[in-house]
């Protein structure tokens, strides 16, 4: 019984949102928003099993966000619509709408394989060192697609929105709005999955102990192969989702400064905590786009009282001063944060009476 | 044929020569011990058997196979199980947690099946938690299985690590100093804790221990090393009894 309860809940949940989304009960902006609270929780959850549940420092994980976002790109307007790149499509555009699961698949791939460029290093390397080694696995891959001018380089790459306007021509739902809660459900599972079997238990032993883990029969090596390979191919997805949400892409959004983002939402959310990187995905999602509305406000109300000159505006720049703030303070006053290396039902165990969740 | 066969085997760091020219053959089911002095070598001796290190010159035979080039955990799915100087449990997750994990040698089961929950992965899960609390129960170890290592009094500790290495089945047991930091009561249940498995499960069992009270009423035959030289073996009462050990360990009465 309950067995069920959960996925029947989360379910029922999805099942309402894509309703009010198709009669437009919530507008266009409330799904952009929920969508990138999808995209947030992919991305976070999946750094989170190199950051939390293995204990190394990765700071480049958009990187592979980035790979998966151009993979997933090239390939659904290669393959669905006429383009610069090869003329016509490849593929008769009604194949869209089925064929779009394979295209997430295979970003998620490429990116997984990219993430070897961080996994292979982790053989011998450990800690601060490995952590230089991901800030340059992300520069790698934003550099490489720069320079590749034949998808735009530092210009971008865009022709998405029509593969997505097309599937809507054919059945009018809102197809991205789909995509992106099962790519979600679907990264959670996994990860859920993955960390509550032996086999990935295997990980938080590398983080807790790697010599004790080695010589009790763990092959460490493997085990950090495949979670940095899970971890970066699930963030290829994140990129790929974000790619069609957007219609545009462009290396730049994948800097650094995204990588960042992941870092604040695993150590908001709690270190080896799925449902921390969930809720965490969540409110940081939704403080960042309550920024939109708070630094224009903010910005009218210090001019008003003549507390800022009067050139000077203040804006979403202002966002990246907050962001790292939030990182510093929640280190100093939480560092554990949320939920702290605990799941919901660790926290509350009466929530086990009502769901299992495996 | 013996179980565990060191040939000549020399590990060297640099211009330092840890281990020198080290020999033995222990047969099955034997109890012995490795004694000597601070730094002498002796936890080196366990890192080569564990693969840890290779060696720079000998050879290791295991079961009649050598261990040349495996990596530690292949060498544990052979039959070495072995224990730490300091405790080295993983410490976040809970004492079942810590045996259900030192099963990855007989998983048996693919990512894809831990993703798909395949009936191999069922039996495979199902197995390994037959193991651990098969282990835990003969260890009496039962009430702590869902508490954290770290919470548990040092005795304790000990004992789950050792169930930890037990639970993987070996067919050898290196204990690296299992009683350190132990206060009398838990060294007098330590050493039966440490005859009942041998007897039980009818392993060697090959530790390195200061404390004499241990090593002398339990092992048979006992090897004592300085400066990664073998200096002595015999049994305890021989061993008690050679002034070269004797002078090892208090050294030279010239001053």
């Amino acid at each position: 019984m309950q067995k069920y309860t959960l996925n029947a809940a989360l379910a029922a949940l999805c099942l309402g949102l894509v309703l009010l989304a198709q009669f437009n009960v919530i507008d266009q902006y409330t799904q952009t928003v929920l969508m990138f609270m999808g995209i947030n929780i992919i991305f976070a959850s999946s750094l989170n099993i190199v950051n939390g549940y293995m204990g190394e420092f990765s700071c480049g994980h958009a990187g592979f966000m980035c790979v998966g976002a151009y993979v997933s790109s090239v390939l659904s307007v290669v393959l669905f619509t006429s383009n610069k790149l090869v003329g016509d499509a490849l593929l008769p555009p009604e194949l869209a709408p089925m064929l779009f699961p394979v295209v997430l698949i295979v970003a998620g791939l490429v990116s997984s394989v990219f993430g070897l460029l961080v996994a292979l290093p982790s053989f011998r390397t450990r800690g601060d060192y490995l952590a230089i080694i991901t800030i340059a696995a992300n520069y790698i891959v934003i550099s490489v697609i720069e320079n590749l001018d034949i998808i735009g380089g530092p210009r971008g790459f865009h022709g998405m929105k029509r593969v997505i306007n097309g599937m809507r021509d054919m059945v009018d739902i809102p197809w991205m709005f789909i995509w992106v809660i099962l790519g979600t459900l679907f990264s959670v599972w996994l990860l859920r999955r993955l960390v509550n079997s032996t086999y990935g238990k295997g990980i938080s032993a590398v983080c807790q102990d790697e010599v004790a883990a080695e010589i009790m029969s763990v092959d460490t090596n493997h085990v950090k192969l495949v979670a940095f390979m899970v971890s970066s191919g699930l963030a290829g997805v994140a990129g790929a989702l974000y790619a069609h949400v957007y219609g545009y892409v462009n290396p730049q959004a994948f800097n650094i400064l995204k990588s960042t983002e992941g870092l604040v939402m695993v150590y908001l959310g709690g270190m080896a905590s799925l449902s921390g990187s969930v809720m965490a995905a969540i409110l940081f999602t939704l403080l960042l786009e309550s920024l939109r509305f708070v630094i224009p406000g903010l910005d009218a109300a210090l001019h008003a009282v003549n507390l800022l000159p009067a050139g000077y505006e203040l804006s979403q720049v202002w966002k990246w001063v907050l962001i790292p703030l939030i990182l510093i303070l929640l280190m100093q006053f939480r560092p554990e944060g949320i939920m702290g290396n605990r799941e919901l039902s660790g926290v509350f165990p009466k929530l086990r009476r009502f769901y299992t969740f495996k | 044929m013996p179980l565990l066969e060191m040939k000549g085997v020399t590990q060297r760091f640099g211009g330092l020569q840890a281990v020198s020219d080290f020999n033995i053959s222990l047969e099955e089911r034997k109890l012995i011990a490795l004694i000597g002095p601070n730094g002498a070598g002796k936890t080196t001796v366990f890192n080569l058997i564990s693969g840890f290190y290779q060696p720079t010159e000998g050879q290791i035979i295991f079961d009649g196979q050598p261990t040349a080039g495996l990596r530690p955990h292949q060498v544990t799915a052979r039959g070495i199980a072995r224990t730490f100087q300091n405790i080295r449990l993983w410490h976040e997750m809970s004492v079942l947690d810590n045996i259900r994990i030192a099963q990855h040698h007989r998983l048996g089961y693919t990512i894809w099946d831990a993703f798909l929950r395949t009936g191999r992965f069922t039996r495979s899960e199902g197995n390994i938690d037959a193991i651990a609390w098969e282990m835990l129960e003969a260890m009496d170890l039962k009430d702590a299985a869902h508490e954290l290592p770290r919470n548990l009094p040092y005795g304790l500790q000990r004992r789950v690590e050792i169930a930890r290495a037990m639970s993987i089945r070996p067919k050898l047991l290196l204990l690296d100093e299992p009683a350190a930091g132990l206060n009398s009561a838990d060294v007098d249940g330590l050493i039966k804790l440490i005859r009942w498995i041998h007897d039980e499960f009818d392993i060697a069992i090959w530790m390195i221990e200061h404390q004499m009270k241990v090593v002398m009423s339990l092992c048979e035959w006992i090897k004592v090393i300085d400066f990664g030289s073998t200096i002595a073996e015999g049994t305890p009462e021989e061993i008690q009894s050679n002034p070269v050990v004797i002078k090892a360990y208090l050294g030279d009465d010239t001053i």
